[in-house]
Parts: C-alpha cells; structure tokens; sequence
C-alpha cells in the first residue's frame, strides 16, 4: 500500500535555514512557486544559532580601513590552504559587501560604528572617525587581515534567519515544517523532486518540481562530539549521494572549532578572541604565542586545534573525566562589554557549566564544528550529476572553503549563495517543463514505504538504531579526528563497514506509528554511516596534509600529487564509495605559505 | 556523593493511536553530574523508550524548541538543570499549542501565525539599492532593535500567560513584543494608526491583565513588563487620536 499528497511546484527547497530561505526568495522574487521543507519551523533552524557574525570587506571600522575584496579574497584563498575554487572565492567577496547591506535593509540590526578612540586588551589604541560612524561596522576573527566580520551583538545568526524568514511571511512562500526528505526521485538525467516523510503524522508525501535545491546543513551530528545542533544530521548530502550520481566534494574536510565548552561541546564563539580572549594552559600560562608569533590566538581554527592538542599532548591539559581540556579566558575584557557584546557566551557558561566568565576561566576543547564538504556543484550552484539539481550553504560544495573555512564566512556564504545560485535555480526554472513518469514517482514512493513498513515488521533483523548510531559516534571521534593516521583511518573505515552492514538489520522496538522517533533514526543512520564512510575512505585514500586534514604520517602539503578535490560516488549495492578527483580552479593566487600554521607550503617534490 | 536515583513522571498520548488515552508514565534514571532534562530525556528515549515524543534543536537555550511545563512551570528543557529539582520530576507538554503527541506541541504553526497577524516584516516604500552604501543608524538604536528582537519564540510566555489560556487570538507578550521590534525601527514606516490595527484591540494590548506572568517565565529574560507598557502607552495615545 502506498497512499500519499502529492505537491507539484516549480521550485522545491529542501532546508529553511538562511540558504535555503535566501535562495527561495529569489526564485519566488521571479514569480516561481516555491515550497521550503523543513525538519523543524525555519526560525528553529541551525542557522539561529551562530554568534559570531559574518564577514564582508565594507573597511567602516578604525581595524577595517583599507579592507577590499582582494584582501577578504586572498584571506579565504589561504585560509583553504589552496583548496577552494578562486573563481568562486572570486564571485563571493565581490557580492558579500551587496548581500550584507540587503539585509540590513530587510532588517538585521547590525552593529554600526561609534565615533571615538577606544583601548584595544593589548593597549593598542584605535580611533574610530566621524565620517564612518552609523555605518556597519566589524570586530576581528581568526586567519583575516583585516576586521571585517560584520555581526548584531551576539546574535548574528539570530537575526539574520529571523529577518530572512520575515520577508519569506511577507512574501507568502509555503513553508511545511516537520517535513523529512527521505528519497530524491530521479529518472537518471534529471531530479524530479523528493519523497518525504511527514514528522508530525508519519504520513509519506511526494513533491514534484522542476528544480529541487538541497540546503539541508552540515552533518556534525555524525560526530558524538560537536557544537552543531543536534538535526545536522547530513540527511541532504545522504540522499545526493544515494542516487549513485551525484558526487560529494571532499568530504574528508572537517573543520573543529577550537572552543567547544567541555562536557557539553556547546560553541564559544571565536569573536571570545576576536575581541580579546586568549587561551591558558593548566598553569595558566598563554601558550599561542609559542606556536604561533604573529597570530597568536586567532591562526585559522585548523591551526589553532591543531596546537592545542599538541599542547595538552605535552601533558599541559587540564585532567578531567572527560579527557583534558584547555582554558580560555575572557576575565579581563570586562563585565560591560562581556555582558553587553558576549552576552549569549556569558549565559551559556552560566546556565550549562557553572561558570560565570567575568571572573572565572572557561573549560574548551577542540570540537567537530563544520562540514566543508558536500553535494559538489558548479559555480551556478547545480549539483553534479543530475539537471534540475541544486545546492546551497553548508551541504553544499561550491567550492568556496577548500580544506578549511574561515570563521564568519559560511554566514556570509548562506546568503550569498542563497542570492546568487537563487538566480540561477530561477532561470533553470522558467526554461524547464514539468515532465515526469507518474510510474516512477509511484515506484519510488513504493520504495520508501516498503522500508518503512520493514521497519516495523522487523523484517530484516532486530539490530538497535541507536546503538549502532552510537558507535559510528564514537569511530568518527577515536579515529578520524584533528590529527589522523593511515592505520586509525584504516580502522574507521573497517569498523564503519561493519556498522553499515549492521545498519541494514535494524527492526523497530516501538510501533513505527505516527510521529515515532525510533523510525525517523532508523530512517536515517544507514546514510549517514555512509556519510562517515566517504569522511574516513576520503581521509585514508589522501596522503598529505592540508588545511583541516592533518595526516600525521604526512605531515606536508603536496601539491604536486593532491592539489585536487575528492569526489565521492556511492554505486548501488556499493560497500565503499567510489573516489574521483578533479582538479582545482586557479585563476590569482598560486599554491603558496599561508604566513601563519605549519608552514605547510616547504614541500616542493 | 551518592548518585542520587530521579523519577521522570511524563505525559504520554500519541494522536495516532487514540484508543491509547492520555496518561501519565514514570521512568527512573540515575543522575549524572551536569545532567538537564535534554540529557535525561535522550537516555530515556534511547534506553527504555524508543517511542517518547519531544523536540530539541540546539540544545543551548538558543532555538526556543523545547519548552514544556517542568513540575507545573514553563521552561526550556534543555536548561533545566535536574540538580535545581527534587528526584520527582513531572513534565506536561505545554498548554495553549496544538499537541503533536507526549511532550512535543506545535509551536512553529502558532508564531507562524503570529508573524503573518501582527505584519511582522519591515514595512518600507523604498527599494534597495545594490550600489549604495548601506544606510547609516546610530548603534543605540541598533541595540534598541536587537533587545525585542532577541525572543526565540519559545513559547513559554504564552503558556503562563491566563489570557492566552482562554483567548485563542491573544497575541500574548511574544506578540506585543514582536510589535515593538518593529515599532523602536526607524526602516519600518508604519504609523502609530497602523500598528494600533493590529494591537489595539482585546486580541492584542488590551486583553492583557498585567499580572506578568508572561515576564518571569522568559528563558531569555526579555523585559516584556516594560515592553508591554510600551506598546500600551503608544496605543493608548494613538486610540485617543481616532
Ligand atoms: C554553534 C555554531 C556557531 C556558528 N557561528 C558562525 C558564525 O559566527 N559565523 C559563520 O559564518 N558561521 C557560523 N557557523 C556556521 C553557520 O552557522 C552554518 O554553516 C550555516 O548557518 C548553515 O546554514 P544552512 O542554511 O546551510 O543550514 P542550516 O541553517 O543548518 O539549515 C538546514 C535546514 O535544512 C533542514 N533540513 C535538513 N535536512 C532536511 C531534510 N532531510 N528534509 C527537510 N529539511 C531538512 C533543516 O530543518 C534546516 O531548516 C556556526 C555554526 C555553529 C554550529
Ligand atoms: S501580563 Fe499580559 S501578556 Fe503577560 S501573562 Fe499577564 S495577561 Fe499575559
Ligand atoms: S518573549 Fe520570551 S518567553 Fe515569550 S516566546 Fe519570546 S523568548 Fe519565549
Ligand atoms: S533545544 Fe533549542 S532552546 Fe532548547
């Protein structure tokens, strides 16, 4: 039996965080009909949750004078440790300065420039000038040049989605919430839409567009340990890869943030250091510098990881039942600005830790934060493989992050994709005719509810959900971390099969009926384990080390043998995906040192 | 220190199976150190009960999913430290909001709701500009805007609040607060004539009692006591106008 609505719309957005909502904007600004999905109500989306702020070389602030395109271009360029498409870096920092005001006129209220000198922590002094007061302004964030990370006190996230979804109301996009993509149907040249799986009812739906567009998120949840929200699940990138076509682009590439609060690995902003926060050892000594002369605290976050857990390998973590952890310390910026500026950062230390930043030191530990890889796409923003397919924001790779994203530049990437990739889906959409087999659509819904209902039958086995889920935690953590080996990887990867083949046995303990949770886990783990499998097959397969991917066995940066993307296929049947690579668009910036880490250039073999 | 042993004591009811009637049921668990209601729920769910319905997104207080009546009080879950209660613990869905079964309830629909009633959009005549700077305001109003701005729609306010109770249509103290937003922002070029369409009513500044309920049970401590006689003092003045 398969009874199910059916929904036919022009353009179908799978994802209402700031991507998502942005792109479908624009579709729905070109008179198309539009329909958003959504885990959850779109002002609940992960998006709300990043403080820190956004990047965009506008040079109104005293340590933003001089600021430019080519600067922000040349910082993300580096920061990628050479990985990113520069023709797409390119395209970005030249729309950022646009899409940060259009918000601004939408609504966000950014933080503005107030005329004055001001004290820096480090007795610098600064001087703010009349001529840019009440412009936007920008506080410092790691591995840029300039401060240009544009930001609402501290909730930039927050008022970025609110502001987006208010002008989705305005406009009267259709957004159903609590909808799960489980399925993209797909005839082998095109994307027809999805099958989904409704959360409030358990009920299966079907949508049909001519241009569906994959802005799910990361997949941070794969790690037992991150500062995602607990829906980035990587569901999007999981039903890209399942259709055998569509590949994901460098999925070894993860960034770990080095804040994350210990035990609950909830986020501390960078901007805790942008704005003068710095990091202490157990005998509370300032341990960056050592590593790190010019940058100190604010390298990129790959590089910062990277020298706190070779610190605490020195024995100079703090002990803890949850393995050793550094200090940050914010005491000396003060009450004032830590409760006006840090406010969110201030309450999440009280309310989840116990500690009151002003005058008591903060527990960190590096902690997975974000996914530079995903569904590979052009630089229009259509996915690989498949017509009528698209991505945007951090399930997307455009190529904008290489091997490591700069912090503020995935906001500001949600909304410049959003904008620029919406114009796209856009005029693919107005050229494109509504064509599909109803036979298919019928045979995939099929597909989907037969699984369901296996499920519940328990009709290949009674394996746990969430205990296999745990373990493939728990593989990902041990094994495929800041620091990496062929052996540890080689593990993960053996470990990661078995679980996958595990996966295919789960059976239901509870009913399966209505909105039931067990069945929406079971629905997903065997994506994302193999998800986890692309991340450690990708890892183990590169042996060299760039940007976020640190291979301790090859400590280098190869450029004669890796400057290339990974792409990873997952065949039908497949136990492992399948790697291709190609190479990497270099238009400006040849391969060189990034003037800050391991100096990962020397190799020139 | 001895581990203390918690009783859960939850609501339970799926829609989908409503032979099953609504009750209560008790699971027990051992306490860790550190432990909210978002850790105590997930252990249960993945231990002893696959089949517990309730939300959580970000798990830091930032999202406004997961609020629910915690032994009578609207919170949000994932806060709720379990050592700042006794070892019986109860928890309901919260009132007011459409159930979706045990402890998960519609809140989304209802801000929906709420955003399309109250216009909740910057309202401006002008176009923007791609080629032009972005226009200049002061940082004091910047963080004028951003204090209302900064509720997560969590819903607790309207759960304490008696005439949200009562009054389907109340916009309660989210709503009034979602109004000043707009109101304290120089982009929105309403009148107090137009705002007082959309509050000035029984539904919206009128039907509330003042008894402030609504402000002592804000996870993200908006003043709304101020805020609502703000939007009162505005509508008041503009009712006398008429
Ligand atoms: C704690 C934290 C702080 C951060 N701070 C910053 C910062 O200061 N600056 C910065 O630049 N970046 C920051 N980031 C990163 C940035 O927030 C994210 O990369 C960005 O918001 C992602 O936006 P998105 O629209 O791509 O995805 P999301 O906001 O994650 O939205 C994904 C959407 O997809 C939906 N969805 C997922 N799967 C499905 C499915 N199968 N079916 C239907 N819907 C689905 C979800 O419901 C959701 O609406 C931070 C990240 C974290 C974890
Ligand atoms: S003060 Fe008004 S809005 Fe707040 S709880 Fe009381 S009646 Fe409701
Ligand atoms: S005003 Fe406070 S209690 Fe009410 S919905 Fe907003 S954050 Fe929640
Ligand atoms: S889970 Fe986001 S507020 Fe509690």
């Amino acid at each position: 039996m398969s009874s199910y609505h059916t929904h036919i719309t022009d353009v179908l957005i799978i994802g209402a965080g700031l991507a998502g909502e942005r792109a479908a904007i624009e579709a729905s600004s070109h008179g198309l009909n539009t329909i958003i999905l959504s885990l959850v109500p779109p002002r609940r989306s992960h998006s709300t949750a990043a403080q820190g702020g956004m990047q965009a070389s506008l040079g109104n602030s005293a340590m933003g004078k001089g600021d430019s395109s080519d600067i922000h271009f040349a910082d993300t360029v580096k920061g990628s440790d050479w990985g990113c498409e520069q023709d797409v870096a390119r395209l970005f920092c030249e729309t950022v300065p646009i899409a940060v005001r259009q918000m601004a006129y939408w609504g966000v209220p950014w933080s503005r420039v107030v005329a004055g000198t001001k004290t820096l922590p480090d007795g610098r002094v600064i001087e703010d000038t009349k001529d840019k007061e009440g412009l936007i302004t920008g506080r410092n964030f790691g591995g840029t040049a300039k401060w240009r990370t544009c930001y609402t006190a501290d909730g930039t996230g927050h008022t970025m989605q609110y502001t987006i979804d208010s002008i989705v109301v305005k406009l009267g996009i259709t957004v159903h919430d609590r909808m799960e993509a489980i399925s993209l149907i797909h005839d082998g040249e095109k994307c027809l839409g999805v099958v989904a799986r409704c959360l409030r009812t358990g009920k299966l739906n079907v949508y049909i567009a001519k241009a569906t567009v994959i802005a799910t998120g990361g997949y941070g949840r794969l790690y037992g340990a991150s500062t995602n929200a607990v829906i980035c699940e990587g569901t999007g990138m999981a039903l890209a890869i399942d259709t055998g076509q569509v590949p994901l682009g460098n999925m070894e590439a993860v960034q770990f943030h080095p804040t994350g609060m210990v035990p609950v690995w909830i986020l501390i902003t960078e901007g805790a250091r942008g704005d003068g926060g710095y990091l202490l050892d157990k005998n509370h000594h300032r341990f960056m510098p050592d590593y790190e002369p010019a940058k100190k605290d604010l390298a990129s976050r790959d590089v910062v990881s990277r020298r706190m857990i070779q610190h605490m390998r020195k024995g100079l973590g703090v002990d803890s039942p949850y393995g050793p952890y550094l200090w940050l310390d914010i005491r000396h910026l003060g009450a004032k600005h830590i409760n006006t500026n840090l406010r969110e950062i201030a309450n999440i230390c009280r309310n989840f830790a116990g500690v009151d930043p002003i005058k008591e030191l903060i527990p960190v530990r590096p902690t997975q934060h974000y996914s530079m890889g995903g569904v590979r796409t052009n630089i229009d923003g259509a996915a690989y493989g498949l017509k009528g397919l698209f991505a945007v924001g951090e399930a997307s790779c455009w190529d904008l992050h290489g091997f490591n994203r700069l912090g503020g530049n995935s906001l500001a990437e949600t909304v410049v994709m959003g904008m620029v990739v919406g114009k796209r889906i856009a005029e693919y959409a107005l050229g494109a005719t509504l064509e599909y087999s109803y036979a298919l659509v019928e045979e995939k819904a099929k597909q989907q509810q037969e699984r369901i209902d296996s499920l519940i039958a328990c009709r290949h086995g009674r394996e746990d959900v969430f205990k296999i889920r745990q373990e493939m935690e728990e593989t990902l953590m041990d094994y495929v971390g800041i620091f990496r080996t062929g052996p540890a990887l080689q593990t993960a990867v053996d470990r990661l099969q078995v679980l996958h083949e595990r996966s295919k046995h789960i059976g239901l303990r509870t009913s399966g009926v209505g909105a039931n949770p067990e069945i929406t886990a079971a629905l997903r783990l065997p994506g994302m384990i193999r998800l986890a499998l692309t991340i450690s097959y990708g890892a183990l397969q590169r042996t060299e080390s760039r940007g976020s991917h640190a291979r301790e066995d090859f400590p280098k940066r190869d450029d004669a043998n890796w400057l290339k993307r990974t792409l990873a296929y997952w065949p039908d049947g497949a136990v492992l995906p399948e790697l291709k690579y190609e190479p990497v668009t270099i238009t400006e910036l040849p391969p060189g040192d990034r003037g800050y880490g391991e100096s990962s250039a020397s190799s020139k073999n | 220190m001895k581990n203390r042993t918690l009783t859960f004591s939850i609501f339970r009811y799926n829609p989908a199976t409503p032979e099953i009637k609504p009750h209560m049921q008790s699971y027990q668990l051992d306490e860790t150190t550190g432990m909210t209601v978002f850790v105590a729920l997930n252990r249960i769910r993945e231990e002893q009960d696959p089949s517990l319905m309730f939300d959580f997104v970000c798990r830091a207080a930032i999202c406004g999913s997961c609020a629910m009546l915690i032994n009578g009080k609207p919170r949000l879950a994932c806060k709720t430290l379990t050592r700042d209660y006794g070892s019986k613990i109860t928890l309901m869905p919260l009132p007011v909001f459409k159930l979706i079964g045990d402890l998960s309830v519609d809140t989304g629909t209802w801000f929906r709701h709420l955003s399309i009633k109250t216009r909740a959009w910057i309202h401006t005549n002008k176009e923007f500009d791609p080629k032009a700077l972005e226009e200049r305001m002061d940082n004091a109003t910047a963080l004028e805007i951003y204090e209302p701005e900064r509720c997560i729609e969590c819903g607790c306010c309207i759960a304490g609040c008696a005439t949200a109770n009562i009054r389907e249509d109340f916009l309660g103290a989210a709503g009034l607060n979602r109004v000043a937003r707009f109101m304290v922002d120089p982009r929105d070029h309403r009148t107090e004539q137009e705002y007082f369409e959309v509050v000035g009513s029984d539904e919206g500044v009128f039907g509330c009692y003042g008894l402030m309920a609504c402000d002592d049970n804000c996870p993200t401590q908006l003043p709304l006591q101020w805020q609502l006689a703000f939007v009162r003092r505005k509508m008041a003045v503009a009712g006398l106008k008429r």
